[in-house]
C-alpha cells in the first residue's frame, strides 16, 4: 500500500517513557478483527487510554491536550511481542509518522519501515534528552532529516545521526513499497523456484 | 568457508543480494490465518494479482474461532466475518484450506509439523511471530507483517537484511520437574526480552539434543519472546524419524534427494556466531513468571527480585509488580490464582496433555479454579480421547474444549476477567494478553497442572512421587 512521501519532519513530540511497550498494548488484540485497514488510530494504546466504560484516563499522554505531534518518542525496547503490523497502522492512523526510542523490537521495525512510519533509533543518552527537553516545555520541536539521517533537538540544537538500510531510506523517501520491486524480478523468482521444489 | 546451520539455509534461499540493501529470501512454504491475512488479499485484489505458488501456501483458521460449539456459525459477527474472508480467499486463489470444523485444522505452528508442511532446511514464514517454532526442524521460519504476507503471497519471496548469529549452548542434565518451558523461560530470564533482538538463534548442547521434537518446538517457540527473529536446532535422527510419511513431506526418490541435503545441514566446526551463551542445564528449576514479560520470571524456589537489582527502570518494574499486585521479595509459592490455560502453540501439543495428566491423575480440580484445556489441533484432540487421557481429565474435573488459540490472545470468548490470575501454558504475560486487566502467571504444563489441582501456585516437584 502507498504512503505518504517522508523527507523532514518537523513536530513537537508525545512522549511515552515506558520501556518495553508490546505490541499488545499499541493495539489490543479484540481490535484485530477487521477485514479492511479502517480505523485502527481510533484503538490506539485503546487499555491504557480509556477506562471500561470508554471514559477516557486522564493521566494518558494521549489524553492529556499539552503533548501533541507527529513524533511518538518511546522507552527503550519499543514494540516488542505480537508481530501484528496492525500496530504500525494504528500508530501512523492516529497521525504520527515517526517513532523514536533507543531500542526497537526487530518486526515492529520492519512493519513500520513496510507503512511509512519512520522507526529513529538514538542513544539512551539523547533518548533521555529529548524526554527531558519535552517535560521542560511540552512543546519543544523536534526535526527528523531522512536524506541526512539526523534527528535534532531544535530548541538546544543538539543532535544525532541515525541508521537506516539505504534501499528502506530509498522506498520511504520515494513512498516506494517492496512488492514492487519484486514483482520486476519476477522471472528471476521463477527461474530460482524451480531449484526449490519443496 | 565455514557456515553456521542458519548460514547454509539462509544462504540457499537468497534469489538476489540488493545492493547495500535487504536479500531478496526465497520463501519455501507459507502459512495463512484468518487475522493477518485479509488485508494482505486485499492488496493483491487492488494490485489485480494473484497468489504465485497457491501449493507453497497453507491457510488455516485459528487466532478467532471459539473452543465451543464450533459446530454451530460463529457468534461474533466480527470474527464470522473475518473467517469467512479467508475462506474465500483460499477458494479464489486455490490455496489448501482448512478451516472451522475440518479434520486437518487446529493452531497454524501446530498443524504445520503435524502435516509434514514443516521441513528441515526450509524457510517458513506467517503472519504469527511465533512462528519461530518451525525452527525445532532446522528450517529458518519467522514471524512476519501483513505487508510482507502480501509480498509473499504475490511474489514467494521477502525481503530481509540477514540477521546476526547467536548460539546458545546448554549441556548437562536437567532436573526431574523441569521442562522444556523452563528451559525457555530461563533463558528468556537471562538475556532479558531484548537480548536476542537482530539476531537468529541456534539451540545447541545435549538439552536439545536429548529433547523430543515437541520440547524442541516449545523452546524455538518461545526465540522471539527475547526479541530474536527465531531460532533453530540442527536436524537429526529424531527429526527425520519425526517428519517422515507425513502428508507433505517429501516421498520416493524426492525423500532420498531431500535426505542428502538435510543431513548437510549442522554447523560447521570452527563456524562463528555473532554472539555466544552458555549455561548450565543443571542449575535450572521449574520457572514461573511474576510480572508482565516473558523476561520476569524466576526458579520456583526463589523470591520476586528487587527493583535494586533489575536491569533498566525501576519505574518501568515498579508499574509491572503494580500491575501483577505482587511486592519485591514476595515468594510465588502460594499465591492464590483463579484460571488455568493449558494449550496454546507453545505447550498445546500430545505431550503436554500426558504431562498435565499424568500430574492431576488421582486429584481433583480446586474448586476455586477455572480450567481452560484447549488442545492445539484435532489431531491433539483425537490423541487426547484415543490415549485415555480424557477419561482420566474427566474423572479429575476437568472438561476439554475444542482447539485454536483460545485464550493465548483472547480474541475469542475465552477471556480472563479483570483482576483475575491466570497460570497459564502460552507464550506471553502482556498486560490484558488474557483479556483486559488479566494477570498471567506463565508456566509448563506441569506447574499449571499442580496450579489446578492445589488452586494456588505450587512447585511441582512437590506433587511427583
Ligand atoms: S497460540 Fe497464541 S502465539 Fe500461538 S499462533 Fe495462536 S495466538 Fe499466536
Amino acid at each position: 500500500m502507498a504512503y505518504d512521501k517522508f523527507d523532514i519532519l518537523k513536530s513537537s513530540a508525545v512522549p511515552l517513557p515506558i520501556e518495553n511497550v508490546d505490541t499488545d498494548q499499541i493495539i489490543p488484540a479484540r481490535f484485530l478483527k477487521a477485514t479492511e485497514r479502517v480505523g485502527f488510530g481510533d484503538n490506539l494504546f485503546r487499555d491504557w487510554r480509556y477506562n471500561s466504560d470508554e471514559s477516557p484516563k486522564k493521566d494518558f499522554v494521549l489524553n492529556n491536550d499539552t503533548y501533541s505531534g507527529k513524533i511518538l518518542v518511546g522507552g527503550k525496547n519499543f514494540g516488542s511481542g505480537s508481530s501484528r503490523e496492525h500496530a504500525a497502522w494504528a500508530i501512523y492512523d492516529y497521525g504520527f509518522r515517526c517513532v523514536v526510542s533507543s531500542f526497537f523490537a526487530d518486526i515492529f521495525r520492519n512493519n513500520c519501515l513496510n507503512i511509512g512510519v519512520l522507526p529513529v533509533k538514538v542513544s539512551p543518552e539523547f533518548l533521555e534528552h529529548v524526554f527531558n527537553e519535552i517535560n521542560r516545555n511540552p512543546s519543544t520541536t523536534l526535526t527528523v532529516n531522512l536524506p541526512n539521517q539526523t534527528i535534532m533537538i531544535d530548541a538546544t540544537g543538539s543532535s544525532e545521526s541515525f541508521d537506516i538500510n539505504p534501499y528502506k531510506k530509498d522506498n520511504m523517501t520515494n513512498g516506494f513499497d517492496d512488492i514492487d520491486y519484486l514483482l520486476n524480478i519476477k522471472e528471476d523468482i521463477k527461474t530460482f523456484s524451480k531449484d526449490t521444489p519443496l | 568457508m565455514k557456515k553456521t546451520l542458519f548460514d547454509k539455509v539462509w544462504d540457499g534461499h537468497v534469489v538476489q543480494q540488493i545492493d547495500r540493501g535487504p536479500d531478496v529470501l526465497f520463501i519455501d512454504r507459507h502459512m495463512v490465518h484468518e487475522v493477518t491475512s485479509p488485508v494482505a488479499f486485499l492488496g493483491l485484489k487492488n494490485r489485480k494479482i494473484k497468489v504465485l505458488y497457491p501449493e507453497r501456501t497453507f491457510a488455516t483458521a485459528d487466532h478467532n474461532t471459539p473452543t465451543i460449539n464450533q459446530h454451530l456459525p460463529v457468534q461474533d459477527p466480527l470474527s464470522a466475518k473475518q473467517l469467512e474472508a479467508l475462506e474465500n480467499n483460499a477458494k479464489e486463489h486455490g490455496i489448501s484450506f482448512w478451516g472451522l470444523g475440518h479434520e486437518k485444522n487446529g493452531i497454524v505452528h501446530v498443524v504445520g509439523p503435524e502435516y509434514g508442511i514443516t521441513l528441515p532446511g526450509a524457510t517458513i514464514v506467517c503472519g504469527d511471530s511465533h512462528t519461530s517454532t518451525h525452527g525445532a526442524f532446522g528450517a529458518i521460519a519467522f514471524g512476519i507483517g501483513t505487508s510482507e504476507v502480501e509480498m509473499v503471497l504475490s511474489t514467494q519471496c521477502i525481503l530481509q537484511p540477514k540477521p546476526k548469529k547467536m548460539r546458545i549452548t546448554i549441556n548437562g542434565e536437567l532436573q526431574m520437574g523441569v521442562t522444556p518451558k523452563d528451559v525457555a523461560l530461563f533463558i528468556i530470564s537471562k538475556l532479558t526480552t531484548s537480548g536476542a533482538t537482530g539476531h537468529f538463534v541456534e539451540y545447541a548442547g545435549d538439552v536439545f539434543t536429548n529433547m523430543t521434537m515437541e520440547g524442541r518446538m516449545t523452546v524455538c517457540n518461545l526465540s522471539i519472546e527475547m526479541g530474536a527473529r527465531g531460532g533453530m536446532i540442527a536436524p537429526d535422527e529424531k527429526t527425520f524419524h519425526y517428519i517422515k510419511d507425513r502428508e507433505f513431506t517429501p516421498k520416493g526418490t524426492d525423500w532420498d534427494k531431500a535426505m542428502d541435503y538435510w543431513q548437510d545441514l549442522y554447523t560447521d566446526e570452527g563456524a562463528s556466531f555473532d554472539e555466544e551463551y552458555f549455561f548450565n542445564g543443571s542449575e535450572i528449576e521449574p520457572m514461573i513468571t511474576f510480572g508482565t514479560n516473558p523476561g520476569m520470571g524466576i526458579g520456583i524456589s526463589k523470591n520476586i527480585p528487587d527493583a535494586a537489582n533489575v536491569e533498566g527502570g525501576s519505574a518501568t518494574y515498579e508499574k509491572s509488580l503494580n500491575y501483577m499486585g505482587y511486592n519485591e521479595g514476595e515468594t510465588m509459592i502460594g499465591k492464590e490464582i483463579d484460571f488455568v490455560f493449558l494449550g496454546s502453540c507453545t505447550n498445546g501439543r500430545i505431550e503436554d496433555f500426558r504431562a498435565f495428566t499424568e500430574m492431576v491423575k488421582g486429584r481433583k480440580k480446586a474448586a476455586n479454579v477455572t480450567a481452560w484445556l484447549v488442545p492445539g489441533s484435532h489431531k491433539v484432540e483425537k490423541a487426547i480421547e484415543e490415549e485415555g487421557l480424557l477419561d482420566i481429565l474427566k474423572e479429575s474435573g476437568f472438561e476439554l474444549r475444542e482447539p485454536g488459540c483460545s485464550a493465548c490472545l483472547a480474541m475469542n470468548d475465552d477471556k480472563v476477567p479483570v483482576g483475575k490470575y491466570a497460570v497459564s501454558t502460552s507464550n506471553r504475560n502482556f498486560e490484558g494478553r488474557q483479556g483486559p486487566g488479566s494477570r498471567t502467571l506463565l508456566a509448563s504444563p506441569i506447574m499449571a497442572a499442580a496450579a489446578a489441582v492445589t488452586g494456588k501456585v505450587t512447585d511441582p516437584r512437590t506433587l511427583i512421587n
